[in-house]
């Protein structure tokens, strides 16, 4: 057999085993499938080797633009990761097994979750964490419906702040519901949430936020929480893990339920996935988040073993009245976080997040500093701010793309009225020499 | 084993990061600053590797184990996939979505949509969106579209159908776009009971939900009527594409009269599960269900260009961040682009071979319930053993002691003690006849010694686990050191 298929059985083998089977032949096998049914087209390209499809797939990859300097985020960060991530996620015994279904024979995947779920509780400052989610927005409409649950109510309140694409799917998962969505149109530069305080009412199930937010602006929520939680409501935060390094946990602040997007976490860009969504909690919702969650216990002979718990929380058990359809999560994504968070430790978190702070702070001083430009955020801000140019900023950002610079998202396609805005953001990848390369072309454009 | 945590030495280091080339900037204010750094593990590079290493060599999986997990198509994963996936590591998603940004990233876009493109063509449906993460959000992105097809045409819907015999994932993904679940028994020949499934039908069901071959691992003969009879009151036939292994290049979805179809990249494109995830379960329409797509979509000009289309006036909106999970994309296409026509063709014939050689070699020691030709699967049944007290799950720990991966058991819930086996294309006869020996010698043991099964695993690093103390006690995280 001369097609790719891993098919290994020999010509003689195939008819053996269909002799074993009764049936006269491979057409036999298929006899259920009522003839009219059969396919009308199945028209792809022959097959290749390995070797051609790797050399198509170079080609493909290099028509993507090379070596662009990369100021944007948008929710995905382009970040070191060490080498030991590729390597241990890399081993087969990970990446080639399944949901841990039968504990015994899966403790290294068991025993990996329920150190991940260990990591994020100890960075988002919260009790309880599951295994995982799809991404930091599907994981933010969990946690929204999550709220919707424990409260019993149906109204919730989304900061504008919130990035764009993470409220769109917010806004996507709840369409069918009976829930109101209310979004508090953003104020730049003021980062204030009495705006989101005055809203909350007694119908409000939940306040959700993101820290540090879509404009870059790091926030105190810790008033918000107190309003939200007199009211009877709770405050859920979207979180950047890399920004925990130095900046105060959400679990400090206030917050009933943080999520986020764990791509920052050793996953790569890879053009916007896979990576992995976060969620976290207060102990007493723990029956009410979704997803697998692995739970310390004993064997027989009292030694500690994980096993997958709660699971009468989930689809295969409780069908439609599940806390979520969600079955296969982003597990070898969060393996990679926990890989990735142990390689850099305690303090090399810390240092990895003062990194991106002071590179941010270093180009946000130099724009700054150009003539027309404004920083808007009007506090603190960790790797991502704001600026208001003398231009539109789309144009500017695509004159600028064109020098191979990603200068940032202009900021008018979800935000209509902020058409000279972009958020300009700044990880530890970012050189001194590439900030200052972005600054005289912008000073050049600006000038022109 | 110890946690990462244990192994912590306060002040032990493990990779350096580059040295800062900026001046140091004040500190965040005090009510911002974080005051306790995360106790994360303090270690040595060597201690990170030892200790992975270690967890890993605590897991079976498809490269060491063979793992015939019914429903989940455990089949090898190429090597050069993952070589594949790794050449667009660097590229970010955000590119394309700048002004004029699509001629960045015409390399990513262009995957993305020649995949769709197959996809379509393999599954006979219209358009593709390969945004889902995977089956269950596919199936809640299909049902997104089902509903809002209904309320553009007014019609008033309240239901979602499913046979008893579907995967948890589809009432559950129905459910969460509001709709109340009908649930239809299977009748005695393994199918979806017509008459029952006749009576359910109002012009208030939304869509019906089908997994075909089922999950017992059967084709079923009626499912054109059902497809008709679901059309007549308006509602929209759902397809669970998590079984396509059985029919590639035999039937197409499309054809048949399917409106949605979600796929699993992870199952059927061989591309590998990463211990519970990622996966990706692009979603296929018909014509009418075009304009309901989640955005951003992305699509191929006259001039052979890929962009990405501004929202669509009616679109459900995004189900998540960007275009999907690429990396997994990568694989399903280098697999698709591997194999190519002959090849996948192969790789359904092969499935159900396999599947039928292991029906046939066991189902004089194992209750068959539904004694048919099967399709990629088998169910069988555990209760004559269990007339000894060896239940499914019994079996499954005898089969963890020889080397095995278990099939997956007590699913279908419809069968009891179930034991559903699905060997998948890639696995040679040797192996099969090597696992139906060891089967054979389960169901014999059943017979001649029962109680030697309560011990059983006794290879792994750990015996059966206390599921109840980890459900009670709830310690899902580490609170030590
Ligand atoms: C029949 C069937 N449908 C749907 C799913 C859900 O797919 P996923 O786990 O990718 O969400 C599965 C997988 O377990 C399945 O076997």
């Amino acid at each position: 057999m001369s097609t790719a298929s891993y098919c290994p059985n020999t010509p003689e083998e195939v008819r053996e085993m269909l002799a074993a089977t009764g049936a006269s032949s491979i057409d036999d096998l298929f006899r259920p499938i009522p003839p009219g049914l059969r396919a009308r087209s199945f028209e792809l390209p022959a097959g290749m080797s390995e070797f051609e499809m790797l050399h198509r797939f170079e080609t493909l990859a290099g028509k993507n633009a090379q070596h662009l300097s990369h100021f944007v985020g948008g929710g995905y960060y382009d970040h070191l990761i060490p080498a030991v991530v590729d390597h241990l996620a890399g081993r087969a015994e990970f990446y080639t097994a399944y949901t841990p279904y039968q504990p015994e024979c899966s403790q290294g995947t068991l025993q990996a979750l329920f150190e991940y779920q260990t990591a994020i509780c100890r960075l988002t400052g919260m009790e309880v964490s599951n295994a995982s989610l799809y991404d930091g927005g599907t994981a933010l409409a969990e946690a929204a419906m999550m709220a919707l649950r424990i409260t019993g109510r149906n109204r919730l309140v989304i900061d504008g702040a919130v990035n764009p694409f993470h409220r769109e799917i917010v806004r996507t998962y709840l369409a069918n519901l009976d829930v109101e969505l209310v979004e508090i149109g953003p104020k730049l530069g003021m980062e204030d949430d009495l705006r989101l305080r005055a809203t909350i009412d007694d119908a409000t199930a939940a306040v959700l936020v993101q820290n540090p937010n879509f404009f870059g602006s790091v926030s105190d929520f810790r008033r918000l929480a107190a309003d939200a939680h007199a009211a009877g409501a709770l405050l859920v935060v979207s979180a950047y893990p890399v920004a925990l390094g130095i900046v105060e946990s959400p679990g400090a602040m206030g917050a009933d339920i943080v999520v986020g997007d764990g791509q920052s976490l050793g996953n790569p860009l890879s053009f916007g996935g896979p990576s992995f969504g976060f969620i976290a909690s207060r102990k007493e919702y723990i029956r009410n988040l979704p997803g697998r969650i692995i739970g310390e216990t004993v064997d027989k002979n009292g030694q500690r073993g994980f096993v997958l718990t709660l699971q009468a929380r989930e689809q295969h058990i409780k069908r439609h009245k599940a806390t979520s359809n969600i079955c296969s999560n982003q597990s070898l994504c969060a393996l990679r976080g926990l890989i990735f968070l142990s390689s850099l430790g305690k303090q090399g978190l810390v240092e990895l997040a003062r990194l991106n702070y002071d590179k941010a702070e270093y180009a946000k001083k130099t724009l700054g500093n150009l003539g027309g430009v404004e920083v808007m955020n009007g506090g603190a801000t960790f790797n991502e701010f704001t600026v208001c140019l003398p231009k539109i900023a789309e144009e500017v950002v695509t004159a600028l793309l064109r020098k191979g610079v990603a200068a940032g998202v202009p900021l008018s396609p979800y935000y209509p009225e902020m058409e000279r805005c972009m958020v300009v953001t700044v990880t530890e990848k970012r050189t001194k020499d590439e900030i200052d390369t972005l600054a005289r072309h912008l000073e050049g454009i600006l000038c022109s | 084993m110890q946690l990462i945590y244990e192994k912590s030495v306060p002040g032990r280091r493990g990779v350096r990061l580059p040295a800062s080339d900026v001046p140091a900037a004040p500190e965040l204010p005090a009510a911002l600053r974080r005051q306790e750094p995360a106790a994360l593990p303090e270690a040595s590079e060597l201690d990170v590797v030892r200790h992975f290493t270690g967890l890993s060599r605590r897991n079976y999986s498809v490269d060491t184990n063979f793992y015939p997990l019914g429903s989940c198509t455990m089949k090898y994963n190429a090597k050069a996939l993952e070589e594949a996936a790794k050449l667009f590591a660097p590229y970010h998603p955000m590119v394309p979505l700048l002004p004029h940004g699509s001629s960045f990233s015409q390399g990513c876009l262009g995957l993305a949509y020649e995949l769709g493109a197959a996809l379509a063509e393999i599954t006979g449906m219209d358009e593709v969106t390969t945004q889902p993460l995977a089956g269950a959000h596919g199936e809640m992105t299909g049902i997104m579209l089902i509903a809002a097809y209904h309320e553009a045409k007014g019609n008033k819907k309240k239901y979602v159908v499913v046979p008893d015999s579907s995967h948890g994932t589809n009432p559950a993904s129905a459910a969460m776009v509001g709709y109340e679940i009908i649930t239809v028994p299977t009748a005695p020949y393994g199918d979806m009971n017509l008459d029952k499934f006749r009576e359910v039908m109002t012009d208030e069901v939304a869509a019906v939900m089908m997994t075909c071959p089922n999950t017992l691992g059967l084709f079923n003969p009626h499912i054109q009527e059902i497809c008709d009879i679901a059309h007549d009151h308006d509602a929209l036939m759902y397809y669970d594409g998590a079984n396509l292994n059985a029919i590639l290049g035999k039937v197409r979805p499309g054809d048949v009269g399917f409106d949605v179809i979600h796929l699993n990249l992870h199952k059927t494109f061989g591309t590998p599960h990463g211990g519970g995830g990622p996966g990706s379960g692009p979603v296929g329409v018909k014509k009418q269900l075009v304009p309901f797509l989640p955005s951003p979509r992305i699509v191929k000009y006259d001039d052979g260009c890929y962009g990405v289309d501004a929202p669509a006036h009616g679109s459900i909106g995004r189900t998540a961040g960007f275009f999907g999970n690429f990396g997994v994309m990568a694989k399903a296409f280098a697999y698709i682009t591997m194999l190519g026509r002959d090849g996948l063709i192969q790789v359904s014939e092969q499935a159900v071979l396999n599947a039928n050689y292991v029906m046939s070699k066991l189902k004089d020691v194992y209750d068959l319930p539904y004694d048919q030709t099967c399709m990629h699967e088998c169910v069988f049944s555990a209760a004559r053993q269990v007339k000894n007290e060896v239940h499914a799950i019994d079996i499954a720990k005898f089969l963890i002691d020889r080397g095995y991966h278990p099939p997956t058991v007590y699913f279908p819930l419809i069968v009891k003690e179930a034991i559903m086996i699905e060997p998948t294309e890639t696995e040679s006869k040797e192996t099969l006849d090597a696992f139906i020996a060891v089967m054979r010698e389960a169901a014999e043991l059943a017979g001649t010694d029962p109680a030697a099964f309560a011990e059983m695993p006794r290879t792994m690093p750990v015996t059966r686990l206390d599921e109840t103390k980890a459900a009670r006690e709830q310690n899902v995280c580490y609170f030590g050191c």
